[in-house]
């Protein structure tokens, strides 16, 4: 009976976690493996432990990388200052609208991804609205255009991860006690010494995960280069779509898989060396 | 003066507050707009004119129909099995203390912090390695399973977090074996993080892109056909059913938040005050 009782949290695990262990981690094995690989797809490939399909895979797709980034930390960076005002707003002026305002805020996921990407093609092309004021108040130039640019597909981006840089800010600007920020108005403090010392502060955790909830699928996104960019703006996740997808070059796109998972880790680790390991996996309050 | 100022600043924050909602609702209302247009080319870009053509018929562009097929059947399976199996590896890492137990949690938590491509990739490796299952209906399923699972975990794991074990305790005395514990007790007290993780899961799938685009051979689920689409026209029939799983998950959402506090008012009458109930028990 002792023995059942022991062995029963590892048969509750046991499902769950084989069809993880089995269709998430063994495929990165297979990956790895496939990184290591020469030949073509009408040869076939031969394990050849051929480790410069990492050196030549990060020389040659560089660009990309590094635009994947740029673009990713600049719609994180956009999606912050749009997002923690809202945020702040909500949790502290929204009252009884709170939930509606909640609601408001996670509508965007109720369209199809692909749906809402298309349909700022729509709002920024050519002969829409947006396109026409910019021209009319002189900020674009006659022939300038917003679609098929950076413009667009950090828009893009940014649009479509801004729920997940919102909710986080909101539950933990939530959390926070009024009575901290009225102690600090006690103590003659400004708003914006409130704000900067106490507030901002205590939203710490928010600020971290959302960050890190924007970053990650914006970094290996690929649907916003290709429907509302050119090849131009294409990103690492393009490039690892058409190598794996169209050129069938397995090695060289499971080389740039491996190579931003790698980048992504280490500024998972960064950041959870700031904001600690419990509020990154949520199981503060578990018991110890 | 600076209560006026105060004011002001008040009001300007209002006002962002609400742009960010409206660049939130922008596109949305773009697409419910749109889907009443009779656009003059394949691209429905620009507003011609009023017209209930592609309402009247929401199925008729050739293919639609059989991708959102798919797409229901595979998120409706999907759900289940992740529902069940996250539901259970929740139950383990929350009730139990058992070696491993911290890492367990950290290895649930990197798929979430992998992107999608990545993940589509590595199942494809492996697939394309096995050479079986046929990439399909099968393949798909798997993926979405996997890739939904550690978001059930976290959501019920969530939800019990803040369980009442004395409440199980009081059913075993009272000589509840444990499967009626489980059964009657413990169930119906978790079944909101169930649910919400269940939501949260058909949701994820039937919304999934970039993982279903490298497992999906030859079948197309409606994410796969809109992507296809968008290269050779997009109809408007496109934005209706956009629109109308867009209404039907705005319902569904209004009816389990209804539910939900239902639940809530009948649970607070629970005579037990929080306050009263004694320290959880230690397993």
């Amino acid at each position: 009976m002792r023995l059942r009782k022991a062995s029963l949290p590892y048969l509750l695990l046991l499902p769950g976690l084989g069809w993880l262990l089995l269709f998430f981690l063994l495929p990165l094995i297979y990956m790895a493996l496939e990184s290591l690989k020469t030949g073509t797809i009408d040869t076939g490939f031969r394990l050849t432990w051929e480790f410069s399909n990492y050196t030549n895979a990060l020389s040659d797709y560089s660009e990309q990388f590094v635009r994947s980034f740029e673009y990713a930390g600049l719609a994180t960076l956009i999606a912050f200052l749009i997002g923690y005002p809202l945020a702040y707003v909500i949790a502290f002026r929204g009252g009884k609208w709170r939930n509606a305002m909640l609601l408001l805020v996670i509508v965007p996921f109720f369209v199809t991804y692909l749906i809402r990407t298309l349909s700022w093609e729509t709002i920024l092309s050519d002969s829409g609205i947006v396109v026409s004021t910019l021209k009319s108040l002189g900020i674009l130039s006659e022939d300038g255009r917003l679609l098929d640019t950076t413009v667009s597909v950090v828009a893009g981006i940014t649009y479509n991860f801004l729920p997940f840089m919102i909710l986080p800010l909101y539950a933990s600007l939530e959390r926070i006690d009024p009575r901290l920020l009225e102690a600090g108005y006690d103590l003659y403090g400004r708003r914006r010494d409130v704000f900067f010392r106490v507030t901002l502060p205590l939203s710490m955790p928010g600020v971290v995960a959302g960050g890190l909830l924007t970053f990650i699928p914006a970094a290996g996104d690929f649907i916003n280069a290709q429907l509302l960019g050119t090849p131009k703006q294409f990103m690492i996740g393009n490039v690892i779509q058409s190598r794996y997808l169209v050129v069938a070059d397995y090695p060289t796109a499971a080389a740039l898989s491996f190579l931003l998972m790698a980048f992504m880790l280490i500024i998972v680790v960064i950041w959870a060396r700031i904001a600690g390991t419990e509020a990154l996996l949520g199981t503060e309050g578990e018991r110890a | 003066m600076t209560a006026i100022r105060r004011r002001g600043f008040d009001w300007l924050l209002n006002a962002y507050a609400g742009l960010a909602l409206f660049y939130l609702l922008l596109p949305i209302a773009v697409i419910i707009v749109f889907s009443f247009n009779k656009p003059a080319s394949r691209f429905n870009f620009i507003w011609e004119q009023f017209s209930l053509d592609a309402w009247k018929h929401p199925f008729a562009v050739p293919g639609v129909q059989d991708a959102l097929e798919n797409s229901l059947e595979i998120a409706a399976v999907s759900t289940v099995i992740a529902t069940a199996l996250g539901t259970l590896t929740a139950l383990a890492l929350v009730r139990y203390e058992f070696k491993g137990r911290s890492p367990v949690n950290f290895f649930i938590f990197i798929p979430l912090a992998t992107p999608e491509v990545v993940l589509g990739a590595a199942l494809l490796s492996q697939f394309l390695n096995w050479g079986s299952p046929k990439l399909g209906f099968a393949t798909i399923l798997i993926a979405h399973v996997m890739f939904n699972l550690s978001f059930v975990i976290i959501t019920v794991r969530s939800r019990l977090i803040g369980f009442d074990r004395s409440l199980e305790e009081a059913a075993q005395d009272l000589g509840a074996t444990p499967w009626q514990t489980f059964r009657l007790v413990t169930l119906p007290l978790i079944m909101p993080g169930v649910v919400s993780g269940a939501l949260l899961a058909f949701a994820l799938s039937i919304d999934d892109f970039v993982i279903t685009n490298f497992n999906s051979g030859s079948t197309i689920t409606f994410p796969l056909f809109i992507w296809g689409a968008a290269r050779v026209a997009i109809q408007p029939q496109i934005y209706v059913i956009a629109t109308m799983i867009f209404l039907v998950t705005v319902a569904a959402m209004i009816a389990t938040v209804w539910q939900q506090r239902r639940a809530e008012r009948m649970a607070s009458v629970r005579p037990d005050e929080p306050e009263l109930a004694l320290e959880p028990a230690r397993a």
